[in-house]
């Protein structure tokens, strides 16, 4: 099991998602971060004050996955977050010790695997 | 004719009416900017904002004399260029200067509402370059045809408020700013939604109050005609707002409040041409009717290549096009003391005003082109893909609309060679390309 955190752009946030989905992967969490990276900073000017942008708005993906999905995750990512230009992002994948699926109380790989994907093997 | 004298009366109605329809244009920066997305949405202010600028300035140096000047059938002369002549000496019943000032309004807020249908994408620099001259080129002629005594005024063309001049003309020029610009990048690839829609629905509120300097206004002077337009100016959107709301009911089940927001602004279009020539109970058909063809086409042309952005061509182009006609349809003499329409017998005049609809949509369709084809040639129309997908706000201004100020670190002016630098250890991470 491997928890798989994105760091990207905004912008690129929903064809990360779409790329998630075709590759079966949904477990999604999203949230909205600021970060620094190697871009060139943004300077602004209200008035007479002109400042450095140092703080890049970023989105934030964090997706527990069991191993033989890392590979399909990542390669989504990597395919739908690229621009080429500086401020891409980055994705670090991490060991993941337990998961449990709060409403049945499974855990690990079963906790990852989606709920349609076991009701069509009872079926 | 008597010698023309000026009225206090109407001089004093006349200077609110100019500081109404001056509102109108911010107040058109809050709906665009209200259904954008928020990282565009400075951009999208500051195309209205900096009409108020822009053509406020070509008008009274250039616009006003082209327009209203006498000259040909088609264009003013250049007497009254740089303000010339234009003193205080009464035009009807007000002073000319005021007159100029007042016409000035329409202009800035014709040219705004063409930047609708290229918001998010459009370089900021060749805007201006573009309202700027086409005020001249193609706001000036068409309203010198209308109101300047051109062929259109001798053909006994109806636009009380601005139905051809205003919202046809700028609807024609939005819809080949749209083709020639070309869509966002994101257009019918993503989900784009407006990020704030209380200010969409502040912008309508503050465009109907606007409204009626615009519309009872026109009569250029305080009276039972402008009271007239006042009204319709009242009860025409009320029309277009309930079917509106219906139609959105039956569609979807859910009334949303984007489109009371457009219904609203519908309305006024539609009955600006038609404000002084018919009556209240005509005003609230008019407005009832103008909903339908808005509002499937709204519909319509989300599904189609063509981004419009905000739809000016179905909001100001049909809503348009549908009062000029029903202008000629619903024209009361009894109500206007000068012309009847095709209801009471004068059938000719719905062919009067279909001429002016088209004399407006061809002229203006075709220079809007040749105009954007030329500033092209010097100025790239379009922001480039990055920017773009930064956001035109900081790409194009240097700003954001909802800045937290986290990570903002200040640049100081260095007053000595040896000032230290503002932050010295995230300026050294930075130049390591940051990277931990």
């Amino acid at each position: 099991m491997k928890l798989v955190v994105a760091i990207v752009r905004p912008e690129r946030a929903n064809e990360i998602l779409e790329a998630l989905f075709r590759a079966d992967v949904q477990g999604v969490t999203l949230s909205r971060v600021q970060g620094h990276g190697g871009e060139t900073e943004k300077v602004e000017t209200y008035r007479g004050t002109t400042v450095k942008m140092e703080l890049e708005e970023k989105v934030r993906f964090d997706i527990g996955v069991s191993d033989h999905f890392v590979e399909p995750t990542v390669k989504a990512i990597l395919g739908a977050a690229r621009t080429g230009d500086v401020g891409d992002g980055k994705i670090f994948v991490l060991p993941v010790e337990k998961i449990y699926r709060i409403r049945t109380g499974e855990e690990d790989r079963a906790a990852v695997t989606p709920v349609q994907v076991v009701a069509a093997g009872k079926a | 004719m008597d010698q023309p004298t000026l009225v206090p009366a109407d001089t004093a109605w006349m200077l609110a009416s100019t500081a109404l329809v001056l509102l109108m244009t911010p107040a058109l920066a809050f709906f665009y900017g209200g259904l954008v997305r928020s990282k565009n949405a400075l951009n999208t202010m500051m195309m209205s904002v900096a009409a108020l600028g822009f053509v406020g300035v070509a008008w009274a140096l250039l616009g006003y004399s082209l327009a209203f000047a006498e000259g040909s059938a088609f264009l003013g002369g250049l007497q009254n260029a740089l303000l010339r002549g234009v003193g205080l000496a009464p035009q009807g019943t007000i002073p000319q200067l005021l007159f100029m000032a007042y016409q000035g309004t329409f202009a800035i807020i014709t040219a705004a509402l063409v930047s609708g249908a290229i918001v998010e994408r459009m370089r900021f620099s060749a805007y201006l370059v573009f309202i700027t001259l086409w005020s001249l080129v193609v706001y000036a002629p068409i309203a010198h045809w209308v109101w300047g005594g051109g062929f259109l005024a001798k053909m006994g063309a109806l636009d009380f408020a601005g139905g051809t001049v205003v919202h046809i003309n700028a609807a024609t020029a939005a819809f080949v700013a749209a083709v020639v610009i070309g869509q966002r990048k994101d257009y019918a690839r993503q989900a784009i939604l407006p990020h704030n829609v209380p200010f969409t629905l502040l912008g309508a509120g503050l465009l109907w109050f606007g409204w009626f300097g615009f519309n009872a206004g026109s009569a250029l002077a305080a009276n039972g005609l402008a009271a007239l337009a006042f009204v319709n100016t009242m009860i025409a959107p009320a029309g277009t707002l309930v079917v509106w709301t219906v139609l959105d009911l039956v569609r979807s089940g859910k009334a949303t409040a984007v489109g009371a927001a457009t219904g609203i602004v519908v309305g006024l279009v539609a009955i600006t041409p038609a404000a002084g020539f018919i009556g209240p109970r005509a005003a609230l058909v008019l407005g009832m009717v103008a909903a339908f063809p808005s509002y499937y086409a709204l519909v319509y042309r989300a599904r189609t290549r063509l981004d419009d952005s905000l739809d000016v061509v179905a909001a100001h182009g049909l809503g348009g096009t549908v009062g000029a006609l029903l202008t000629g349809v619903f024209a009361s003499k009894a109500w206007n003391g000068t012309v009847d329409g095709l209801l009471r017998g004068n059938g000719g005049q719905l062919g009067i005003q279909a001429v002016g609809v088209l004399a407006s949509i061809v002229y203006s369709g075709v220079a809007t082109y040749v105009l954007f084809k030329v500033i092209g040639l010097v100025i790239p129309l379009k922001v480039d893909r990055r920017d773009e997908g930064l956001g035109l706000d900081v790409s194009q201004h240097g700003e954001e609309a909802y800045a937290d100020g986290e990570g903002a670190i200040l640049i100081l002016q260095r007053t000595e060679a040896d000032a230290p630098a503002a932050v010295p250890a995230l300026a050294a991470a930075a130049a390591e390309g940051g990277r931990s």
